[in-house]
């Protein structure tokens, strides 16, 4: 399988991960990420077509609890360590 | 007063201190006076703190419960378990000052004991390392020699309890983050069984992968403390109703009949000369007390590493896009809400936060999943499917802990695959679920800790206790304090 990581690819997912790059960085990771998925390429060495994903150690699902009230965080204990919060809010750069 | 006889308070374990309190023999006053006069004089050098201030320690002391089974007992906690209104910043800069308003349920649970809780243990940011280099704060030392590395990511856990700055420390092992840096420091490291113990209030790394779990002096400590941590929460979905026993009954003087695994995938050639004649002295004592050794194979260990990096870094990514700039910590301005992001995470995420994020955003892409992500899970579900069948035929796995003693400070940050590899022996537990304890089995020819490793089903934490005591009362060799 053909997965050359080239910088500009390292620039779109660091878009989709919401982290600026410098040119420096990305040069760097791309060559770094090469190394590190040519070696885990040899995962492509198993043959796993009828082999079911596992997602998680237990066997567990649907993990329900009654629907009450319970108590929880205050208001302002949630908003204690906010960088910028006005009125109970959390505020962020303008949007639309 | 802290007197001649007492002065050494700081190098006994959890049990014997606990034990001197209820008869009366030493106060709290004695035993906190005692580890605080010990990290004044060796922190400078190991450096295990991220956050540790006396006059707190000692307020908590006046105010400590008079009762519970760990009243009065220091401890220090990795930087990535809440403690309410308590610097919890996962040694990151994108955390700074991060006070969280909850306790996380261990906490409340060592709180209750009586539990003196002293510092903030340093670790590799967000655990994301094998070597505690990777802290905003800067690297832990090994107190054994401190131009090498204490292990990681709970490097500042391992190395406190190492120099008796604690009596004994909570971490967190992701793939190997307790039982590593427990090995290189000569003291016990262990984790239970996924589920065992509450998540809840562990800031998240790998959410399938993440367990809580005791740095501890002997084996007997770590039953101890796993008495009071472990448990159903309904806090935390993945916690298990499963009852807790009473570990301590298992610490048992007799391997008598007990059915040790010998894989052969762990013995592999760039396995340490010392390692590996420390691994055979184990064996042949179990056997010589009686225990029976079974040639086992896991065949998907070599697989191991790869599957890990691709889980724990999908998770990661996932589970760091809540550092954002707008709830907690750090925030740099931009003038869109994006760029805000996108500076925030920039100046706060180190660099192997960094690539971890990009490798699991990668990984998890449109395009790359089904490569990636599905596959690493098929071969996580291999890697299970071997230990299901070793336990069919015995009852515990023994291997060395990690395949070389402590290296040096920056020896491997330039390679971040060779630092992934160090993790070799510890990763294929947590894919599986199952609980792996690390325990010291002497040292290397440089006067290095060895540790090896047991593993056994999930939720046998009692089989590995009675090993692991086994060893520890029968083993032929000193402990060497770490002159430091």
């Amino acid at each position: 399988m053909e997965n050359k990581i080239k910088t500009d690819d390292i620039k779109y997912v660091a878009e989709l991960a919401r982290i600026k790059l410098s040119e420096k960085e990305a040069g760097v990771l791309s060559a770094q990420l090469n190394d590190i998925l040519e070696y885990i390429n040899k995962l492509n060495k198993l043959d796993t077509t009828n082999t079911e994903p596992m997602s998680h150690a237990l066997n567990m699902t649907n993990v329900f609890r009654k629907d009450e009230v319970m108590p929880s965080l205050t208001q302002q204990d949630a908003l204690k360590n906010v960088p910028d919060g006005k009125d109970g809010f959390f505020r962020v750069p303008k949007v639309i | 007063m802290t007197n001649m006889k007492d002065s050494k308070l700081y190098e006994l374990t959890a049990h014997e201190l606990s034990e001197k309190i209820k008869n009366n023999s030493v106060s709290v006053k004695d035993i906190i006076g005692s580890v605080i006069a010990r990290i004044e004089a060796v922190e400078t050098k190991v450096h295990g703190f991220a956050h540790f201030n006396k006059q707190d320690a000692l307020k908590k002391a006046g105010e400590s419960k008079i009762s519970g089974p760990l009243c009065g007992i220091p401890a220090a906690i990795k930087d990535n378990i809440c403690i309410k209104d308590e610097l919890t910043t996962c040694c990151s800069k994108i955390l700074k000052g991060f006070k969280p308003p909850y306790d996380a349920t261990v906490i409340s649970k060592l709180k209750s004991a009586g539990a003196l809780l002293l510092g903030r243990a340093n670790m590799d940011e967000f655990a994301f390392g094998s070597s505690c280099e990777t802290s905003c704060y800067g690297p832990t030392k090994n107190p054994y020699d401190t131009s090498r590395i204490p292990g990681g990511s709970s490097g500042g856990s391992a190395a406190l309890v190492c120099a008796d700055e604690a009596i004994f420390a909570l971490g967190s092992d992701t793939g190997g983050s307790i039982r590593q840096p427990a090995a290189l420091c000569g003291v016990v490291g262990l984790k239970p069984t996924y589920g065992r113990v509450s998540r809840y209030g562990l800031i998240a790394f790998a959410s399938s992968l993440d367990q809580i779990g005791p740095f501890t002096k002997d084996v007997t400590d770590s039953a101890l403390i796993m008495n009071i941590i472990a448990g159903h929460d309904p806090m935390d979905t993945t916690s298990a109703d499963v009852p807790v026993p009473d570990y301590t009954k298992y610490l048992k003087n007799s391997v008598k009949g007990l059915k040790i695994g010998f894989p052969k995938e762990y013995f592999i050639p760039g396995l340490d000369k010392d390692v590996k004649e420390h691994l055979d002295e184990a064996f042949d004592l179990f056997k010589s007390l009686g225990a029976k050794i079974i040639n086992i194979s896991l065949p998907h260990t070599d697989y191991a590493v790869a599957t890990y990096y691709i889980v724990a870094c999908s998770e990661a990514s996932s589970n760091l896009a809540r550092f954002d700039g707008v709830q907690y910590g750090l925030r740099q301005e931009g003038e869109t809400l994006a760029d805000m992001y996108k500076y925030t995470r920039a100046e706060g995420f180190g660099d192997e936060a960094k690539r971890r994020i990009i490798l699991g955003t990668y990984s998890l892409s449109s395009g790359y999943y089904d490569a990636y992500y599905l596959k690493a899970q098929k071969v996580r579900a291999l890697i299970k499917k071997d230990f299901d069948e070793a336990f069919k035929v015995c009852d515990v796995i023994l291997t060395p802990t990690t395949p070389t003693p402590a290296f040096k400070l920056g020896e491997k940050m330039k390679d971040p695959l060779q630092m992934y590899l160090s993790d070799i022996f510890t990763i294929p537990a947590n894919l599986s679920g199952i609980p792996a304890i690390s325990v010291p089995c002497g040292y290397s020819k440089s006067g290095l800790p060895v540790g090896m490793q047991l593993m056994a089903k999930a939720f046998d934490e009692p089989v590995l206790f009675n090993a692991a005591y086994a060893y520890e009362q029968n083993k032929k060799w000193e402990i060497k304090k770490p002159a430091i």
